[in-house]
């Protein structure tokens, strides 16, 4: 079954400037559905509309079968965890996460239930009777989950909700934010500029850009056949390299040098590998590129070169010998992407 | 914080001297002097003084008048309080919500302030004027004589209007900002959290104004019993005799116009001592109970 369907969502401001133009998601029962983009794509107010906090100017949001576009937030079946924890500062965390089922008259037998409940699964059990000012970063953002578990909502809304914590911690909270929503089961929209969180965390990624949608799919579908330029260079990290050429006749044309291309398409073309996958011999054949800086970090190594004019970036196993000078990029067929220069759209 | 060393140890005491210089002319000093002043029975002609005691003291609280005054101080200025904060909250709340032509709002209903006291009375003076003022002619529909300068509590009404009025957008203005400082998503969450705005207002919104409100509330009581000198002043001119005062102004009237300087310091040290109180108590018992974000 679905929980979500958003249906040709669009949000336009007064000023006549459009966030969200025209945008269709689903998220099925139990799917944890990551928005992707950079800072202005409109992820955060699609997500803002699915919660009724924004407006819908056109199109409809269903949930559960039913349009809610006009309906108040709080008669609309979801929690949202905000970036900011959005933790009420005069309430202890046991009134912060007993706030919203007080208010739908919950018996308070239940909310204590409840709310013992949520705190030992967060394990914030031993904070119930501190304010959220005593609290750590992870420890609020904790109580705020919690506030929305306890209202059992037929689907998760998470802004941005690791933003605020520092990179160890939102390793380990991206973790349990994973494993919490598995267990309860529940659809979850998750908002994310990064595109680390969104490849692990997602069931399907949906990568906005300018208000519209680039590419819906699963992490690996985004990440090994990316639907357009932009996708290709915001998700994976170092990103993918993107090189001009020209496609006749199966031959790949890059500067002066080419190399066979199983394609029947002719004309230019952006011409996409990823770091990881281009292999680098010494070879007479392939793609030439000349050595620059090498990264070490470890267990592989960034080796930035040029092709041409064009700087690329590729990555390789630490235990291979360091290249040097001038080397040869080889391919798999796989690994190897083209796109229309004009559209940015994967041919 | 970081800490900073002053190179001459001297030079803490010279940036704090125009400060601390004003505390002691303007406050100390003339404290001192009234402390003195209440022993003593002075002659209002510059002639000897004899020392008299607590005599000064009992005479202030025996006296029918000043019984009379203090409840009217009271009365006074407990409406004066709740009522400029309830309103200025009120103003304020509907003021927040106003998408388009926030900024015309807001200087109009902070205009108010910029007027001085005696101004104010003065124009309240005219608004509850016995044959031209618009206000008495309105309650009149009501059938309300009213008689300003001639009736006690009429005039001790017409008192608390001007002073509210006074007080009001100053009320606006904090309270404004203060609901300016909620986080928007707290505001978003409890939308999520709770149907009912109303409940919503109680619950979220004016508990987290409590640190205002309270700081008004003090703000608040200080002027009632001290700034409206000057409104009080115009209202009653003619006739003090039998208009109610506050107790700052009984103590100017007994001191400069009655020339009983002994009696006047008595009341005033004893309106110190019951600020002091008030202070102390406020901070004690309600201060507690506010959250500081």
């Amino acid at each position: 079954m679905t929980t979500l369907r958003i249906r040709n969502a669009i949000k336009q401001y007064p000023n006549g400037a459009q966030a969200v133009k025209g945008v269709s998601v689903d998220v099925e029962d139990g799917e944890l559905v990551v928005f992707v983009g950079p800072s202005g794509c409109g992820k955060s107010t699609l997500l803002r509309m699915v919660a009724g906090l924004e407006e819908v100017t056109d199109g409809e949001i269903e949930l559960n079968g039913r349009v809610v576009n006009n309906l108040e937030p709080a008669d609309r079946n979801i929690a949202m965890v905000f970036q900011n924890y959005a933790l009420y500062p005069h309430m202890s965390v046991r009134k912060n996460l007993a706030y919203g089922l007080k208010n739908r008259g919950t018996p308070s037998d239940e909310i204590d239930r409840k709310v013992e409940e949520a705190g030992a699964l967060l394990q914030i059990s031993e904070f119930l009777d501190r304010k959220p000012s005593q609290l750590s970063g992870g420890q609020r953002q904790r109580v705020a989950m919690g506030r929305a578990i306890v209202r059992n909502p037929a689907i998760f809304l998470f802004d941005e909700p690791l933003s605020n914590l520092d990179a160890k911690l939102r390793n380990q909270m991206r973790l349990e934010i994973k494993k919490l929503q598995r267990r309860l089961d529940t659809a979850a929209i998750y908002v994310t500029h990064d595109q680390v969180e969104a490849m692990t965390l997602a069931d399907r990624i949906v990568v906005l850009n300018n208000g519209m949608v680039e590419q819906i799919g699963t992490p690996t579908e985004v990440y090994s056949r990316p639907a357009t330029t932009f996708v290709a260079s915001f998700i994976g990290a170092p990103p993918m390299n993107l090189i001009p050429g020209e496609l006749s006749k199966g031959q790949l044309h890059i500067g002066a040098h080419s190399m066979p291309m199983n394609s029947a398409h002719a004309g230019p073309v952006t011409f996409g590998f990823r770091p990881e996958r281009a292999h680098m011999n010494g070879a007479a054949s392939g793609l030439a590129v000349e050595i620059g800086v090498i990264e070490e970090l470890g267990a592989h190594r960034l080796i930035h070169g040029r092709v041409g004019d064009h700087e690329v970036t590729v990555a390789q196993d630490a235990e291979l010998p360091p290249p040097d000078g001038r080397m040869m990029l080889a391919f798999n067929e796989q690994d190897t992407h083209l796109f229309d220069p004009d559209t940015g759209a994967r041919v | 914080m970081e800490k900073a060393q002053f190179t001459s140890p001297w030079l803490p005491y010279l940036l704090l001297a125009p400060q601390m210089i004003i505390i002691a002319i303007f406050f100390l000093w003339p404290a001192a002097e009234a402390i003195r002043a209440s022993f003593f029975l002075e002659d209002p002609f510059f002639g000897t003084a004899t020392f008299v005691g607590l005599q000064n003291y009992s005479d202030a609280f025996a006296a029918s008048d000043y019984q009379r005054t203090a409840w009217f101080t009271f009365v006074f200025v407990v409406l004066v309080s709740l009522i400029s904060l309830g309103i200025g909250m009120m103003l304020a709340v509907s003021a927040d919500r106003v998408l388009r032509g926030k900024g015309s709002y807001k200087t109009l209903l902070m205009w108010v302030y910029a007027i001085a006291p005696p101004v104010a009375g003065l124009i309240g003076v005219m608004l509850f004027d016995q044959h031209i003022g618009p206000l008495v002619e309105f309650v009149a529909y009501f059938g309300w004589d009213l008689q300003v300068g001639v009736d006690y509590w009429d005039t001790g009404f017409a008192m608390i209007v001007v002073a509210t009025w006074k007080q009001v957008p100053y009320c606006f203005i904090f309270f404004l900002s203060g609901l300016q400082s909620i986080p928007t998503s707290v505001k978003e969450a409890s939308a999520i959290d709770c149907r009912s705005e109303t409940r919503r207002f109680w619950t979220i919104t004016f508990p987290l104004l409590a640190p205002t409100t309270f700081f008004l509330l003090i703000l608040n009581i200080t002027y009632a019993m001290f700034e409206t000198f000057g409104m009080i002043d115009q209202i009653v001119k003619d006739q003090p005799g039998n208009s109610p005062v506050t107790l700052v102004y009984k103590v100017f009237r007994d001191g400069f116009r009655g020339n009983d300087i002994g009696g006047s310091s008595a009341q005033s040290v004893i309106l110190m001592i019951l600020v002091l109180a008030l202070t102390v108590a406020q901070f004690r018992l309600i201060e507690r109970r506010i959250h500081y974000t």
